[in-house]
């Protein structure tokens, strides 16, 4: 400790910090609150606070009317299903440029960040054109393609961090004790590689669940995922705020835990190993 | 300590990732390139004909291009001033001794992991609604009148939105680099009498300025190309009031179906968007050879 801190600053600082991340916080806890109110209760003047009826009806209703489990589904499937199939060709590549690089492998590595900065609406359109010709539009395959796509750098990227941290001299005693190249991969690298890959899953993840770019232009009803979903209470008929309370609840609920449990890995993974 | 066989390998390895990244930027850019080019309109496709430069002349020209330039700056500018001076007040309170810094950490990064979708329409509506929101509750038990945010002021309200969402992005990368400030360090400037003010000027800041950069260049990014918040909250107006690139390139190639004028508005939107990337590729590099 630098500075001997007398107990009442301390408590000073602790009071101030939580009222700054109670007022972040804030808006997430509105929106679980409102979740719980009759549409009536939630345009209340002035707000009901805790003091109302609560009530589930929200969620059923959320449900019934739009059927959000048929967009929850397609989140899950888009966001795991594209880095899954991300991870098919980020573990390899990653390897490659961790313990064989070639000469041009730094070079690589940032080109691949570099196209991570191209700005969706450079490509919109092409995308787009392509799509509807190949019947892509609005269909899983399609929009999974696009969201393994933009995850793919980060996938490389990421794993490529962590697969430095294993000591080569692992792999060059398996070497020597006869191991092929699959016994490599397999025996040696999987374990020690498997906390990095699942830290970079979670983070990848949670990137394709809240992209927002590519699943609102490109989906419409069948393939759309929760984000499109959402944007679907933009233009509302009647009170609906409850309703978009528990519908957004609901979508933000199992990402927010995820986020939680891999924020550490959060830093490295968003700063592309700059910040650690 | 790669054998011939191993390098041959890792190319064989690398191979698949760099091809179909390849493809999925360079094909699909090379296609805007060549479509802005063209007259081209999705209404009228039989009347394609090649343009030169006509509509890169048409989208500079344009009173809502400068108009969307403008806006996106700003937007870009004041999330940008926002979430780094608040991240770095943020981050060095909880960098302090509280009680419960666990608990504050995951309270302050929670709004990151909130879709774009969800934070634009529970801000628009629940908090920022002139008759029933919080904000209004708020204003008036003040004994001020209710602001009308999206329709009186919608940049202002655009760019509080986003804000939030990238505030916490800001602390957590900022606070991270605080926690790897040494002890010994903080102590000898304890010793050597240094106040609160030149200790966060002449120790802090200069150790956490690389993470600074790194958070405006990522955020940079991210912001020039804002599009999900604009979508389900303004529409880019009232006007084009809120109309940014991301979303007059989008207006213009799926609401007006002008392809031709649309690619000439992405092709733009990328160099807008390298001149970032290349200031923070050069620093992502120098920590390579680190």
């Amino acid at each position: 400790m630098a500075r001997k801190q007398s107990s009442g600053k301390r408590l000073g600082v602790t009071l101030l910090a939580w009222a700054v991340a109670f007022v972040i916080f804030f808006p997430i806890l509105w929106t679980f609150i409102t979740s719980f109110k009759s549409e009536l209760d939630a345009i209340a003047m002035p707000p009901k606070f805790l003091f109302f009826n609560w009530t589930l009806e929200n969620y059923a209703e959320v449900q019934q009317r739009s059927n959000y489990l048929k967009y929850a589904s397609n989140s899950i499937v888009l966001s795991v299903g594209a880095n899954v199939v991300g991870l098919l060709f980020a573990v390899p590549a990653a390897w490659a440029m961790a313990f064989a690089p070639g000469k041009r492998a730094k070079d690589l590595l940032l080109w691949m960040l570099s196209t991570k900065m191209m700005p969706g609406v450079g490509v919109l359109v092409p995308i787009y054109l392509l799509f509807r010709d190949m019947g892509l539009l609005d269909s899983l395959w399609g929009i999974g393609l696009v969201l393994m796509l933009l995850n793919l750098p980060i996938l490389v990227w990421m794993l490529y961090t962590y697969f430095k941290e294993i000591p080569a001299e692992i792999l060059e005693a398996a070497r020597v004790d006869g191991a092929s190249l699959y016994d490599e991969i397999v025996y040696v690298l999987t374990p020690m590689a498997t906390p990095g890959i699942a830290s970079t899953m979670l983070l990848a993840i949670i990137l394709s669940w809240n992209e927002a770019f590519w699943t609102l232009n490109l989906a419409t009803s069948n393939a759309a995922p929760l984000t499109a979903f959402i944007a679907s209470y933009s233009a509302p008929e009647g009170f609906f705020w409850a309703k978009l309370s528990a519908a957004s609840t609901l979508a933000i609920a199992p990402i927010l835990v995820l986020g939680w449990i891999s924020q550490k890995q959060l830093v490295r993974g968003l700063t592309f190993g700059a910040v650690k | 300590m790669a054998t011939r066989n191993t390098a041959a390998a890792g190319r064989l390895l690398v191979a698949p990732s760099v091809i179909l990244l390849f493809v999925w930027m360079i094909v699909p850019l090379a296609m805007t390139l060549y479509f802005s080019s063209l007259r081209y309109s999705l209404l009228d496709p039989d009347k394609i004909g090649f343009v030169a430069l006509q509509n890169y002349a048409a989208f500079l020209s344009d009173p809502n291009f400068i108009a969307a330039l403008v806006n996106t700056l700003v937007l870009v500018g004041a999330v940008l001033a926002i979430s780094v001076c608040g991240g770095i007040l943020v981050a060095l309170l909880m960098d302090q001794p509280v009680i419960g810094q666990n608990a504050l950490r995951l309270m302050v990064i929670a709004p990151f992991f909130v879709m774009p979708t969800v934070s634009a329409l529970v801000w628009k509506n629940l908090l920022m609604n002139p008759d029933s929101g919080l904000f209004a509750w708020i204003a008036q038990s003040l004994g001020l009148s209710p602001v009308v945010w999206f329709t009186n002021h919608p940049m202002l309200s655009v760019v509080i939105v986003v804000s939030w969402e990238w505030l916490p992005f800001a602390s957590l990368i900022l606070l991270t680099a605080l926690q790897s400030l040494d002890e010994e360090q903080k102590e000898a400037a304890a010793l050597d009498g240094a106040g609160p003010v030149s200790f966060f000027f002449y120790i802090v800041l200069p150790h956490i300025a690389r993470a600074i950069t790194v958070v405006i260049l990522i955020e940079t990014i991210f912001l020039l190309s804002v599009f999900a918040e604009i979508y389900v909250t303004t529409t880019g107006g009232p006007g084009v009031a809120t109309t940014n690139i991301a979303f007059l390139v989008y207006k213009e190639a799926l609401l007006d179906f002008d392809v031709g004028a649309a690619s000439a508005g992405g092709v733009i939107a990328v160099i807008l968007a390298n001149v970032v990337a290349m200031f923070l590729m050069r620093i992502v590099g120098k920590n390579l050879e680190a």
